[in-house]
């Protein structure tokens, strides 16, 4: 089945993605989506009847570490990617609480 | 005619987990380094930066589970939860969204009136902590430390079974101290290492279904907490009284202003897309892994009730505050093993310890003298050594400076005075300097004993044997 997707649906998945997109970008981008869930669609033709839903695709498990502190002082690293810094902070625009 | 209410209230608690690294990285977790000293490519979200999850995270995550008579999810995972905010580098939190660690538990509580009850977990899941905001008074800027972010957090999700302030604090109490024997959390709600966040809502007593419930944030303190459940369960009902309709949403308390406002963030959609972390391997708990993470649970709050008991013979009024708090608990076992004298050991605490850290608004958390030195103190009592009221200054500086108090006795020349001659002597003194208080006794005033024996505990500095004193004064006053 074909999927369609709607200019509300493009509209609110860029406001999650914090995208503004132009009138004809958000064509562009309704019909590459459409597309994507038609491709995915095909696994819904498959009989999967009990077949245990899948949480990874590795079968490996228990990757850890030991609770011991391996870095040292980072902060020269972290905020040579900083547009903009104060002292050794971060400067953003102001966010309120939420 | 007015119609009754009742509050149904849930809590989301989280808990900053005492380990020494972060969830996912080998950065400290340590409180208070200069900003951005305790980051790495990890948790500050860098592309291609693959994390590794803490083992003793999952640890301690199941010790509270097992503590709070949880069920262990054996095979458990990570899930993303999306969202954007300058808090959180990685534009997702790592989180558990559809296997968490532990499930189904359950808290029992005890009220004032002695009313008892059992908070239902919904689920304990791990995640990881945010950077940290600070935003600027006068620019129209915040500056961002991601210290924190990545730091082990344990989220324990209530069921909406608590219907007062005074439950929710009692839940809590019991929660916090549970944690604090783990040694999973200090648990420090003013520092942030515990959070709760208030569900709440209310229905017409009697009703099924329940009300539009609101989540109340920023409460930092059980008063905090009792003040907020009081003022949005007013609030909630005025508007229903007035025809209206509550909504759900987030708010942020304000305890200065005795407040909440809705906390509303441009195009705030609560669409968090959560899917499985495809960095994160599944996590197994396997039988023996959770065997020995049973077989290491210390002994918790109602065992260490029963055995105070049967081992020591306290009073059930003793036990009830001592082991009301890890720290009071530890100081009195270690205390007891080196003078074997417990109840001596327990008055201490209740008594004098107790005194001292109310005068000056202080927790058991805050006592730093060690226990030696406090069996010395009781050790030197026993002897006769030293008065009551001397013991009681030197137990002063014991818990201000933690000093050894047979040397202290000894420099300050605080040892009880029992040479009897001398004493006799300090006696007859003060007998014949004080007729008046002599004539008073013999007509049957029997306070004036009292006045004659501090007398002489006064010219004696404070050192005299007071039972000596007391067998003297008797003698002499008798043979006059």
């Amino acid at each position: 089945m074909a999927n369609i997707i709607s200019d509300e649906t493009i509209e609110y998945v860029g406001i999650l993605a914090k995208l503004e997109l132009s009138s004809e970008e958000k064509e562009v981008a309704k019909k590459d989506l459409a597309d994507m869930l038609n491709y995915i669609d095909k696994l819904s033709e498959l009989d999967t009847t009990g077949v245990e839903p899948m949480s990874h695709v590795f079968s490996a498990g228990n990757v850890m570490r030991e609770d011991v502190v391996t870095n040292g002082d980072g902060s020269e690293d972290t905020l040579s990617n900083a547009p903009s810094r104060k002292d050794d902070t971060f400067i953003v625009p102001k966010t309120v609480e939420g | 005619m007015a119609k009754n209410y009742e509050t149904v209230i849930g809590l989301e608690v989280h808990v900053e987990l005492a380990t020494k690294t972060k969830i996912f990285c080998g950065c400290t977790t340590e409180f208070g380094g200069a900003p951005n000293t305790h980051t790495c490519p990890v948790c500050t979200g860098q592309p291609g930066s693959l994390p590794v999850l803490n083992k003793q995270v999952v640890e301690y995550a199941a010790a509270v589970g097992l503590a709070t008579n949880c069920t262990i999810t054996q095979d458990c995972k990570f899930d993303r939860k999306n969202y954007f905010y300058p808090d959180n580098p990685q534009n997702y939190q790592i989180s558990q969204l559809y296997l968490p660690i532990c499930r189904d538990g359950h808290v029992d509580i005890e009220l004032e009136d002695g009313t008892k009850k059992a908070v239902r977990i919904h689920e304990i899941h791990m995640e990881e902590d945010a950077g940290k905001l600070v935003h600027d008074d006068w620019e129209d800027v915040s500056y961002v430390d991601y210290n924190r972010s990545g730091v082990p957090l344990i989220e324990i999700v209530s069921e909406p079974d608590m219907r007062s302030a005074e439950e929710v604090i009692a839940y809590l109490e019991k929660l916090r101290l549970t944690i604090q024997y783990l040694g999973a959390s200090d648990c420090k709600l003013n520092e942030g290492s515990m959070r709760a966040d208030v569900n709440l809502s209310v229905r017409e007593v009697g009703a099924s279904e329940f009300g539009t419930r609101t989540e109340m944030k920023n409460l930092n303190s059980f008063r905090a907490i009792a003040r907020a459940i009081e003022n949005e369960r007013a609030r909630q009902i005025d508007i229903i009284e007035s025809g209206g309709k509550v909504v759900q949403e987030t708010r942020r308390w304000d305890d200065n202003k005795e407040y909440s406002y809705a906390m509303r963030s441009k195009e705030d959609a609560q669409d968090y897309r959560y899917f499985p972390d495809p960095d994160l391997v599944p996590v197994h708990i396997s039988d023996e892994w959770l065997e020995e993470i049973k077989s290491r649970q210390p002994e918790l709050k109602p065992e260490k009730m029963v055995r105070y008991k049967e081992e020591f013979g306290l009073p059930d009024y003793d036990i009830g505050i001592i082991t009301d708090h890890k720290k009071l608990a530890d100081i009195f076992e270690e205390t007891t093993a080196i003078c074997n004298n417990p109840k001596k050991v327990s008055n201490w605490l209740m008594g004098e310890t107790m005194r001292i850290m109310k005068e000056k608004n202080e927790d058991p958390e805050n006592i730093n003298f060690s226990p030696a030195n406090l069996a010395e103190l009781i050790e030197m009592v026993d002897k006769g050594e030293i008065n009551g009221k001397v013991a009681k200054e030197v137990f002063t500086h014991v818990y201000e400076d933690n000093i050894e108090p047979k040397k202290y006795v000894e420099e300050k020349g605080l040892k009880m005075d029992d040479n009897a001659d001398d004493l006799r002597k300090t006696v007859e003194e003060i007998v014949s300097a004080n007729p008046k208080s002599v004539e008073d006794f013999k007509s049957g005033k029997k306070q004036a004993m009292g006045f004659l024996v501090g007398q002489v505990m006064r010219a004696s500095g404070g050192k005299a044997n007071p039972q000596m004193v007391n067998q003297l004064l008797s003698e002499i006053l008798l043979n006059m």
